[in-house]
């Protein structure tokens, strides 16, 4: 799919070709006679790579990536013990959104994230802009990623080679979290972290590592580690509930929209709020699994501690950057105080993890705190594609026939799986006496990952087509298990092994649904009382914000300030500016290298001509105080 | 009074917008009708403003990032609105010898424009260009199409009060 080889470090000798070629784009023919590693190949190789350098901010001490770095690997491997070619150096600031960091300073113009972004998620906010050495690859006219359409799915910082794309880190305010004894620090872990994290320490992708990472986080200092696998239990009762109340409005003649579609996933709710505002009445009301937790500890778990909601705090580790976003919204929010304080991506996990010195490899195992830690297998499928969807079934269907869900090992087989669109027909028959209007119902639902498919399914509804009555989406291709906050993996098959190793988890459980998770119940009878009930809706339930492609609808953007240590040594990174409009055009105007130099001397030369002035007219306001003084004396 | 001003002004936006919409229905659904649509909308409209990119971005359903990807690529064309007149002073190697950049200086000075930008009466935009290819009557400028030889600032003066006053009739 990324056919663009840019970077040409490939490139071969191939046999009455006349210029050399590059391997990743060039198919291979019968007969076609290729050398790897001719002197001229060599050659070529270390001065491409030495040219690709000496436009890059060789920061790398001071970089997120440092030794998890393409770049640097290349260099390692092409022998680069130099760097001949030093000169004038692109100008490019940082751009910082709560969700992704841009720093063009370190980007190789590889293009894959405009790939992924274009290609494979069919948002199209990255492409390239300016030409030459002015290129950079961005959202357009300068504009800052805070402040457009995208949906922070985080994929293009998944591909990205070098440190150019990455999360905004909250890790330092984590750690000040857990440093500051005033507060009650706890954290919880979606379920696609457990089969990803043991990917950061060197093990086999998709390596189920639960019981370590809850230890993990036990070491680094939090007070209570509770799992989001807890909250999606309560998650699918919710959403259940509200389903079953929407088909039934809607068999009654009463007001109802459908098909209703899952929440979880704020990229998707992010692309849907820009791309399809008028659409957001099928959006289930359900909270996100993580943000729920927020909710529940900040209300009955602060309770029971004597704790005001403010001085717990809450952090959500994700395998997502667009969840950066979702608790900076105001509707995730209850009497001013955010649900959740702070969201780390699981590879930032693994960072602090490292920071602390904590062996993870060999940790012991360790269980979830109760009672927000306990979860049925249901719940750990929420992180791939087609999870929520199944567990929501296994509920469902239970509930309304009082029969197990009817497939082996209680898996929707015709969902089960990475195509982008997947369907499935569950037929109701003999329900219970209290959903007698369900008898011969066939419930349509679909399933997708990625925006791709999610714009197809939207479309369907936007044009009054779709069969279907309820539809799961995840913003990224195979759910949150390849989410964009999860481990960089140089598997091909990670995708098929997370997702396999995330099932296992599932059928390792005793209880397998989510309304037997004990928790669950106890807890609806101890605090919430019934599933979309009035404590519910207060604290379980929100709404969305119509944004429009270009925020049409909103002045809400998403873009942060940011502090960044002056560099002073360092000539060749700008002092950092928040990128401004204006900024493309006098960029686009500098054809000549030689009048942008001509002038910049110029205007340097005027400047240091002022300042000579100013200090000569100081000189001599000094020499008349002296002479006064002088007088005076 | 203002009203009416503020109607006229929509009015002669939308009859714009109206254009080159119409432009649009004539390229869609062809392949890379994108540059053909934007040298239409710059001759309609003057310039392609963020606003305008989108409108033909949404127009062409194509993401906005692209079509900006285009408008930055190609010096040709501009995202801000552009003078009556184009001066293009030569920075070439015989014009930079021969006085160029005290061209460029004077008309910075003078017109108090910044490289690359517009005087604020809309009059002249002011751009460098690389050779012009009349190295012999260095130092050129171009305004507009015609090249004007051997500039010096008082010439240029007397050049430029020259299409003050042609302005000035009009």
């Amino acid at each position: 799919m990324h056919s663009i080889g840019s970077c040409r470090i490939c490139v071969v000798e191939v046999e009455g070709a006349r210029t050399l070629q590059a391997s990743c784009i060039t198919k291979a023919v019968d007969g076609m006679v290729i050398k790897t590693n001719s002197e001229r190949v060599q050659k070529a190789r270390k001065v491409l790579y030495e040219l690709l350098m000496s436009d890059h901010n060789k920061d790398c001490l001071n970089c997120k990536r440092n030794t998890s770095c393409e770049l640097q690997e290349l260099g390692k491997t092409l022998g680069i013990e130099q760097s001949r070619f030093e000169g004038e150096q692109s100008s490019d600031p940082l751009d910082v959104s709560v969700s992704i960091t841009r720093d063009l300073s370190k980007c190789v113009l590889c293009r894959r994230c405009v790939t992924v972004c274009n290609e494979v998620q069919g948002t199209g906010i990255l492409s390239a802009q300016n030409r030459g050495f002015e290129t950079v690859i961005g959202p357009g006219m300068d504009l800052p990623l805070g402040s457009v359409n995208c949906a922070f799915c985080g994929q293009c910082t998944v591909v990205c080679p070098v440190g150019a794309l990455k999360e905004t880190s909250s890790i330092e305010k984590v750690w000040a979290a857990i440093n500051d004894k005033t507060k009650r620090v706890v954290v919880q872990v979606a379920p696609a972290i457990r089969v990803a994290i043991g990917e950061e320490f060197g093990l086999p992708a998709g390596t189920r590592v639960t019981g370590k990472l809850a230890s993990a986080l036990s070491y680094l200092g939090f007070d209570d580690i509770f799992d989001t696998n807890w909250a999606a239990d309560l998650t699918i009762i919710e959403e259940g509930t509200e389903f079953l109340n929407r088909v039934k409005n809607a068999l009654t003649g009463k007001k109802s929209v459908l098909p209703m579609i899952t929440g979880c996933s704020p990229g998707w709710i992010k692309f849907i709020e820009h791309t399809f505002p008028d659409q957001l009445s099928h959006l289930s009301t359900c909270k996100s699994p993580h943000t729920m937790m927020g909710a529940v500890v900040k209300s009955y778990y602060a309770d029971k501690l004597g704790l005001k909601p403010e001085d717990m705090f809450v952090v959500s580790v994700m395998p997502c950057t667009a969840k950066k976003f979702e608790i900076a919204r105001d509707e995730m929010k209850n009497n001013g105080v955010p649900n959740v304080d702070a969201v780390i991506t699981c590879r930032e996990l693994g960072d602090m993890i490292k920071e602390a010195g904590i062996d993870f490899i060999n940790l012991p195992d360790r269980e979830f705190d109760a009672p927000l830690g306990m979860s049925s297998g249901a719940a750990d499928i929420f992180g791939l594609t087609g999870g929520v969807m199944e567990a929501a079934l296994r509920t469902v269907y239970e509930l309304v026939t009082g029969r197990e869900l009817p497939f082996d090992k209680l898996h929707v087989t015709p969902i089960v799986g990475l195509e982008r669109i997947k369907e499935a027909i569950i037929k109701i028959e003999n329900p219970l006496e209290q959903y007698s209007y369900l008898d011969g119902v066939e419930v349509k639902i679909a399933v997708t990952s990625g925006l791709k498919g999610a714009r197809i399914l939207m479309e369907q509804i936007a044009e009054g087509k779709s069969p279907y009555h309820f539809i799961e989406v995840m913003g990224c291709p195979g759910g949150c298990i390849t989410g964009g906050g999860q481990p960089r993996s140089s598997d091909p098959e990670v995708r098929e092994k997370r997702l396999k190793n995330l099932y296992d988890e599932d059928e390792s459980k005793t209880i397998r649904k989510s309304h037997e998770n004990p928790y669950i119940v106890s807890f609806y009878k101890e605090f919430l009382g019934e599933p979309n009930g009035h404590l519910s809706h207060e604290l379980l339930h929100t709404h969305y914000v119509k944004r429009g492609k270009y925020n049409e609808h909103t002045d809400e953007t998403f873009v942060l300030d940011f502090p960044k240590p002056e560099k002073s040594g360092v000539k060749t990174v700008k002092p950092s500016e928040p990128l401004g409009i204006s900024d493309t055009f006098k960029t686009r105007s500098r054809e000549e290298l030689e009048s942008v130099t001509i002038l910049s001397l110029e205007a340097e030369n005027k400047k240091l001509k002022s300042e000579l002035e100013d200090t000569l007219e100081t000189v001599d306001i000094l020499k008349r105080v002296i002479a006064d003084y002088v007088q005076g004396k | 009074m203002d009203n009416k001003v503020l109607c006229k002004e929509d009015c002669e936006e939308q009859k714009k917008y109206d254009e080159i919409r119409n432009v649009i229905d004539l390229y869609r659904g062809k392949e890379g009708c994108l540059i053909q649509v934007l040298h239409a909308a710059q001759k309609i409209y003057g310039y392609l403003p963020l606003e305008l990119q989108r409108f033909i971005a949404d127009a062409l359903d194509l993401p906005f990032s692209e079509v900006s990807g285009v408008v930055s690529f190609y010096s040709f064309f501009s995202v801000q609105p552009r003078g009556e007149h184009t001066i293009r002073v030569c920075l070439g190697t015989a014009c930079y010898v021969r006085g160029g950049k005290k061209l460029v200086e004077h008309i910075q000075k003078t017109l108090n424009v910044e490289l690359g930008g517009t005087t604020s009466d809309g009059k002249f935009t002011f751009e460098v260009a690389r050779c012009i290819g009349a190295c012999g009557l260095a130092p050129a400028i171009m305004i507009d199409d015609v090249v004007y030889k051997q500039m010096t600032p008082t010439k240029l003066d007397a050049l430029l009060a020259k299409f003050n006053e042609r302005g000035g009739e009009k």
